[in-house]
């Protein structure tokens, strides 16, 4: 067996790293949250005002729902295209199934910025696709609502997810054994019947998994609304960020944080206990 | 080839039993370049139990597969009760599988798995969970219905795979080496029961396995497959009796095989002469072990082959003495009924009918 020091020294840097790097700021971050800004200095006054103002100004609540709003959709938009891919690939690809998965993964290679600026070229008024429409005659001017808007928030974060949700759902998709789906049709299903009853059923903890990291990475995303959101789709990080920044209110900006942080744990759990459930190997 | 008489009972055993449920015709099947099945044909009794029998890579469970209907045969067609079936998808055909890792639904119950081929086929709501019982009651199970199959043994998903498979009341049932993950004890037990239930519904088993003691078990009829072809097809005694071949002599049973002679009707194997009504040339025969006897006070029947062989070697088995024989040189095999030791030269004798010619 391993003695005592040596258990020491193996487990030291990671639970020090651990300690510094992330219980440290959120300590930091919960007791801020408890404090006050008084003369543009931070005050170490305990306090509750921080979270009441979250409830009074309606703004927080609206920006919340709808950053949860575009983060639904993120999350659906990801799963109607990541399920098909995924399942076609796991059923149907035969040989170009090593191909394919390379071309779903190239993509999270490139930088989150480079993408972001893609499409701003794509979305934007002089853009590719304002281009393309006029080209076909199908506007005359360039049309403004594809940029700045939620709904490119939503596309920009889709595409960028997309492929998060696509490899838990492939990697469970690829864990269901044949067999059972030779045994749905021996017994009478057909295509429909067998996804509806055996490969849906079976696939949910990757559904799951897939679907809470596009849920869970949306809710924290503070880009794409400044690459392409514009005004009207300010999400809740924004707002953290600007509070964190130049208006220098470091204890409400802790609350909200916090607040963001006990919504995603209380859903990391409810998810993995879901998981748990509906895991049956 | 069979013997002409053999085959002629076989064909008036089978007339007798009814009529031909499901006819493979001339199938073939590649992967490729590789010929998994060469051309076989095969027809299959309503009510019987026939066994796939055939080392692994010999094309038995690729036959299997064709007729449940999740490969399509390369060229041939298979027929069921005078309708086509090889151009059927599998949810199509009144043929139902127990799959060699059963292939339980971990997400459905024990019941909810027996259930869930009515449940897709339509069958009426209410007649589900009596049907369900039925099948859980046949197999013995019925205490475990709202278990998932998690929670039980080899033998008990065994139970509940053949309750699933049985529960559509298919016209044939196929069992791809059904027994192979229980233990020695268990297999047997499931053995019988397979047997006894077989007999009680009539349905028609269609059995693959490797297992030769448990295909001479449990078969009304064996298809003996080499290589993907079919090497004969015969009930087990049949088969042990008149061997087609020398690998179905060898692989059902033991065996010796005599290389021999013939000229003038008389067989010339070694120092062995015996008549035989077969055109001159080489042929093969196989003698099995205990068609050899041991001749104590040297009187034999009248037409028997007698000789004297070396005793090399004997090995003692409670009611049986296996002798490991020398006949100038032929090394022979056989089996005679306990009494003591024997040392040195002896006398033995052959009945020639015994002596059964078969093909390379």
């Amino acid at each position: 067996m391993y003695s005592r020091a040596y258990k020491w020294i193996v487990s030291a840097p990671p639970l020090l790293w651990v300690a510094i790097f992330l219980l440290l700021p959120y300590a930091l971050m919960f007791v801020h949250s408890f404090w006050l800004v008084r003369d543009g200095m931070i005050a170490h006054e305990w306090n509750l005002q921080n979270y009441a103002k979250l409830f009074q100004n309606p703004v927080y609540l609206e920006v919340l729902f709808r950053t949860m709003r575009i983060a639904v959709g993120v999350t659906l938009l990801s799963l109607l295209l990541g399920y098909p891919l995924a399942y076609y690939m796991s059923f149907h690809a035969g040989v170009r199934k090593d191909l394919l998965y390379q071309l779903v993964i190239v993509p999270l290679w490139v930088s989150y910025l480079v993408r972001g600026y893609a499409w701003k070229t794509i979305l934007g008024s002089e853009g590719v696709l304002n281009g393309f429409l006029q080209y076909i005659h199908v506007t005359n001017e360039p049309v403004g609502f594809f940029l700045y808007s939620p709904f490119a928030v939503v596309l920009m974060l889709t595409h960028i997810y997309t492929p998060f949700v696509f490899l838990p759902l492939y990697a469970s998709l690829e864990h269901i054994p044949r067999n059972l789906v030779e045994a749905s049709q021996d017994l009478g299903a057909g295509s429909r019947a067998t996804f509806l009853r055996v490969i849906l059923p079976l696939s949910l903890p990757g559904l799951l998994a897939g679907a809470t990291f596009a849920f869970v990475l949306t809710l924290g995303d503070f880009l794409a609304p400044l690459l392409v959101g514009g005004p009207s789709s300010i999400m809740i990080a924004n707002i953290v960020q600007s509070l964190f920044g130049t208006a220098y209110d470091w204890p409400l900006g802790a609350a909200i944080s916090v607040c963001i942080l006990l919504l995603t744990i209380s859903l990391l759990f409810l998810t993995e206990r879901l998981e748990k459930r509906w895991s049956f190997r | 080839m069979t013997q002409p008489g053999s085959s002629a009972e076989n064909a008036a055993a089978r007339a007798a039993s009814g009529n031909v449920l499901l006819d493979v015709r001339n199938v073939a099947k590649n992967f490729g370049p590789r010929e998994v099945l060469n051309h076989v044909s095969l027809e299959i009794t309503s009510g019987e139990f026939l066994t796939l029998l055939g080392e692994s890579g010999s094309g038995k469970t690729t036959l299997l597969r064709l007729i449940a209907g999740f490969e399509q045969p390369s060229s041939g067609e298979i027929w069921m009760s005078g309708q086509r079936l090889d151009t059927l998808p599998p949810y199509k055909r009144r043929v139902n599988t127990v799959f060699q890792n059963y292939a339980l639904f971990p997400h459905l119950t024990v019941q909810e798995n027996v259930g869930y081929g009515l449940q897709v086929s339509g069958v009426a709501k209410p007649e589900i969970p009596g049907r369900v019982n039925e099948a859980l009651q046949m197999v013995k199970m019925r205490e475990f219905a709202a278990a998932r199959p998690a929670k039980l043994s080899g033998g008990q998903q065994q139970r509940v795979a053949l309750a699933r498979a049985l529960v559509n009341r298919p016209n044939l049932l196929l069992l791809d080496e059904p027994l192979s993950a229980l233990d020695a004890n268990l297999r047997k037990q499931m053995q019988g029961e397979l047997k006894s239930l077989q007999r009680e519904l009539g349905i028609t088993f269609l059995f693959v396995t490797h297992d030769q003691d448990e295909a001479m078990a449990l078969s009304d009829r064996i298809a003996l497959l080499k290589d993907g072809g079919l090497e004969q097809v015969a009930s087990p005694r049949e088969i042990y009796a008149h061997p087609a071949t020398s690998y179905a002599a060898e692989f059902i049973g033991q065996t010796n095989l005599l290389r021999a002679n013939v000229k003038n009707s008389v067989v010339e194997c070694g120092s062995l002469q015996w008549p035989a009504t077969r055109p001159a040339g080489p042929a093969l025969f196989s003698l099995r072990p205990e068609s050899i006897h041991l001749s104590p006070d040297g009187s034999v029947p009248a037409d028997a082959i007698r000789f004297r062989a070396v005793v090399r070697q004997q090995i003692f088995s409670g009611s049986s003495e296996h002798l490991e024989l020398d006949l100038s040189g032929q090394p022979l095999r056989a089996r005679i009924p306990a009494r003591g030791p024997l040392a040195g030269e002896q006398e033995f004798w052959f009945s020639p009918a015994d002596a059964v010619a078969v093909r390379q």
